[in-house]
């Protein structure tokens, strides 16, 4: 019989996250303590401030580095911006980043979203060990 | 009260305790309790042995105004409804905004959506995707008419979110009135003013603190001359929604508006001139009791400043104008309906609390901005507070009990204290500058997030109670074709409109903005001369600056 292993794998480094809010949205205090937990748990953070456009995302998470990459909004225009980091992204950075999203997102757009690259969308009221775990069960890179 | 009697009353409550109460607690002890402000199991005149009713409560209107800031409060009048709102193109909140003050709004509260808030027209990049969204698009003055179409300017009072450009929509309104036939000075409202608490909360800034200071500064000296009744907002609601606690709110609203009479002062502006027109935005959270005295508390606390640390007068210069709104962040997205015993204890706790002025949130708050059936409903909690519960017969009908004297007392120290730790760090300007304070906001976040995750603060529906039902209900949709509709307004505006006296008004205010000069005849000339929001902004932003956010 196959055994199916499991491998957890052993990471050489902290996994790196850029938190991002793309668009003219200035509420981060969600994103803000995202950040803090993630540290908590961790991880390496890096926030970007406010009122970043895709293309500064997108350098951004190339410069750095990153392994996951978390969009932030609740101004409503998600799926223009979330799907525009990622049509940014070069194939290879698409591939082997993993991108999330939370904020103020309505359930019906959770499907346009992941067709877009975004791999899950966290909403209000999400434990961030959750998403820490998500993350760790799903970041490829390092 | 007498020493002797207080003595009686401490004898009985050590016997009390050690009798029926020990007997309790050794059978079966207490449930845990959860608070940020720490308290007794019970409060009795013990509490309050160093309370002398007439320095501490006096009456209302009376300083120190702890009971209210009107001798009747709401006796005399009810306090202002009027529910935030705005969306899509101006003709559709025009219509929202007739239906509201055909239901009993008092009030318009404008919501501009995000590129409007922030100076972007609607066929600026940046806008992509914004346009119409979380507010209306008005871009310029013709859109401003729309907006105001059929609405008497005079009878009603305006509010509205736009922060470091208010200057340009209040020059729109006066345009407006203007074409009504209504003198500026019988314009009446409050100018969202508070150009500080953008750089904490909500995020919606457009220039450095000191080119944004002077905008705020110059509606100020023009407005107290030429639009006498409108109030000057100090909004500390944004830093509560931002996750900090009561006690930094408060101490937010007292230190900005230190940061603010500090300014008009070196203006030249007479302190009994400036304070009577001053206004505060507050949050209301889910505590009941906390909220009450937080606001008890502050009352007490402005008079004392106002008094004693700028001299004022006038016992108008004291009085705490209070606008609230019911807190957002205390509605879940989880079972929505919840929100609406939310919106009912948090607007009780606002009208016990002498509310001036109350905005109550609408149940999908998580969700989308409301929909016409949604904000009925928040605007009705009010009306049968105020019309059908008796809660509005009686003046500050908790003052007087011993647990809210006391807690009262408690959370105007505490806030007394923090006002001294921003002092000593330079004030808040200084603190704001450093990032020192939005830290130690971002740190009050980040451990109520924690005793969320781990239970200790229970959050129905959400981490106790929890049921897996999803919600089913309409929420409100931004309509896209508001954008190209929009977008289309603004270009063909660009070609109606007289260019040379467009290109006369903005030169102009690019070399008043260069120079000293009051920038508000300006900015209501650029209006009048159809310059649109995006392209006033623009020169403002090339003389002025612009803020780059840090990240914490």
């Amino acid at each position: 019989m196959k055994q199916i292993v499991r491998t957890i794998v052993k990471r050489k480094r902290p996994i790196r996250i850029l938190l991002a809010k793309p668009g003219l949205d200035g509420h981060d205090q969600g994103v803000k303590v995202l950040a803090l937990g993630l540290r908590d748990e961790g991880m390496e953070v890096i926030y970007t401030g406010l009122r970043q456009t895709p293309e500064e995302i997108v350098a951004a998470a190339i410069h750095e580095d990153v392994d996951v990459l978390g969009l932030s909004s609740l101004s409503g225009a998600h799926n223009h911006h979330f799907s525009r980091v990622v049509t940014l992204l070069p194939k290879e950075e698409r591939d082997a980043i993993l991108i999330i999203g939370g904020g103020i997102i309505p359930d019906e757009d959770i499907p346009f979203l992941s067709q877009n690259g975004v791999k899950a969308v966290f909403g209000p009221g999400t434990r961030i060990e959750d998403i820490a775990d998500f993350i760790r069960a799903n970041a490829k890179k390092c | 009260m007498e020493k002797e009697e207080l003595d009686q009353i401490k004898h009985a409550t050590r016997e009390w305790e050690a009798g029926p109460l020990r007997k309790v607690l050794e059978r079966s002890g207490e449930r845990k309790i959860f608070s940020e402000i720490p308290k007794k199991r019970m409060y009795t005149p013990e509490a309050l042995d160093d309370f002398d009713y007439l320095r501490d409560l006096g009456f209302p209107g009376d300083y120190p105004y702890t009971r209210g800031i009107h001798p009747t409060m709401y006796r005399g009048r009810l306090w202002g409804m009027a529910e935030y709102s705005g969306f899509g193109m101006p003709e559709d909140t025009n219509k929202r905004w007739k239906f509201l003050l055909g239901q009993g709004q008092t009030g318009v509260s404008l919501a501009c959506d995000l590129p409007t808030q922030l100076g972007y027209d609607p066929d600026h990049p940046l806008a992509e995707s914004e346009i119409g969204v979380v507010g209306v698009s008005c871009p310029s003055l013709r859109e401003a008419e729309t907006l105001f179409e059929g609405i008497d300017m005079d009878k009603i009072t305006i509010r509205g979110s736009i922060n470091h450009p208010h200057m340009i929509l209040w020059a729109m309104y006066i345009a407006i009135a203007e074409r009504q036939g209504i003198p500026p000075e019988k314009l009446g409202g409050t100018v969202h003013w508070d150009c500080l608490n953008e750089y904490v909360g909500r995020g919606a800034y457009i220039f450095p603190p000191e080119g944004a200071m002077r905008l705020a500064l110059d509606f100020l000296e023009y407005g107290l001359v030429h639009i006498p009744r409108v109030s000057y907002m100090v909004n500390a609601y944004t830093i509560r929604e931002s996750g900090a606690t009561l006690i930094q709110e408060g101490a937010y609203a007292m230190s900005a508006a230190i940061a603010f009479m500090e300014a008009a002062r070196q203006r030249g502006i007479d302190v009994d001139d400036f304070a009577p027109r001053l206004s505060f935005n507050h949050a209301i959270h889910m505590n009941f009791f906390e909220e009450i005295a937080k606001f008890r508390a502050l009352r007490r606390l402005w008079a004392k400043i106002t008094k004693d640390r700028f001299g004022a007068k006038k016992s108008s210069s004291m009085l705490f104008r209070l606008g609230l709104g019911t807190g957002g962040s205390t509605f879940t997205s989880q079972e929505p309906e919840n929100n609406i015993a939310r919106a009912t204890v948090e607007s009780l706790a606002a009208i016990l609390g002498g509310a001036t002025y109350l905005h109550t949130a609408s149940y999908d708050e998580a969700y989308a901005i409301p929909t016409e059936t949604t904000v009925r409903i928040a605007l009705k909690t009010q009306l049968i507070l105020a019309h059908e519960s008796g809660v509005a017969e009686v003046v500050d009908p908790l003052g007087g009990s011993y647990y809210v004297e006391s807690l009262t007392d408690q959370i105007e120290k505490e806030v007394m204290d923090y006002i001294n730790e921003i002092d000593r760090r330079g004030g808040i300007v200084e603190t704001i500058r450093s990032g020192w304070f939005q830290g130690e906001i971002a740190q009050s976040a980040h451990r109520k997030q924690k005793e969320i995750e781990e239970g200790k603060r229970v959050v129905v529906g959400v981490n106790k109670f929890v049921t897996d039902e999803k919600p089913s209900f309409e929420i409100h949709r931004a309509e896209s074709r508001v954008a190209e509709e929009m977008k289309g307004r603004v270009k063909r505006l660009r070609k109606d409109r007289d260019s040379q006296r467009f290109e006369n008004a903005l030169s102009g205010l690019r070399k008043a903005a260069e120079g000293k000069d009051n920038l508000v005849p300006f900015a209501v000339e650029a209006v009048k001369a159809y310059a649109t929001i995006g392209e006033i902004c623009h020169v403002l932003r090339d003389v002025l600056g612009e803020y780059k956010s840090l990240s914490f």
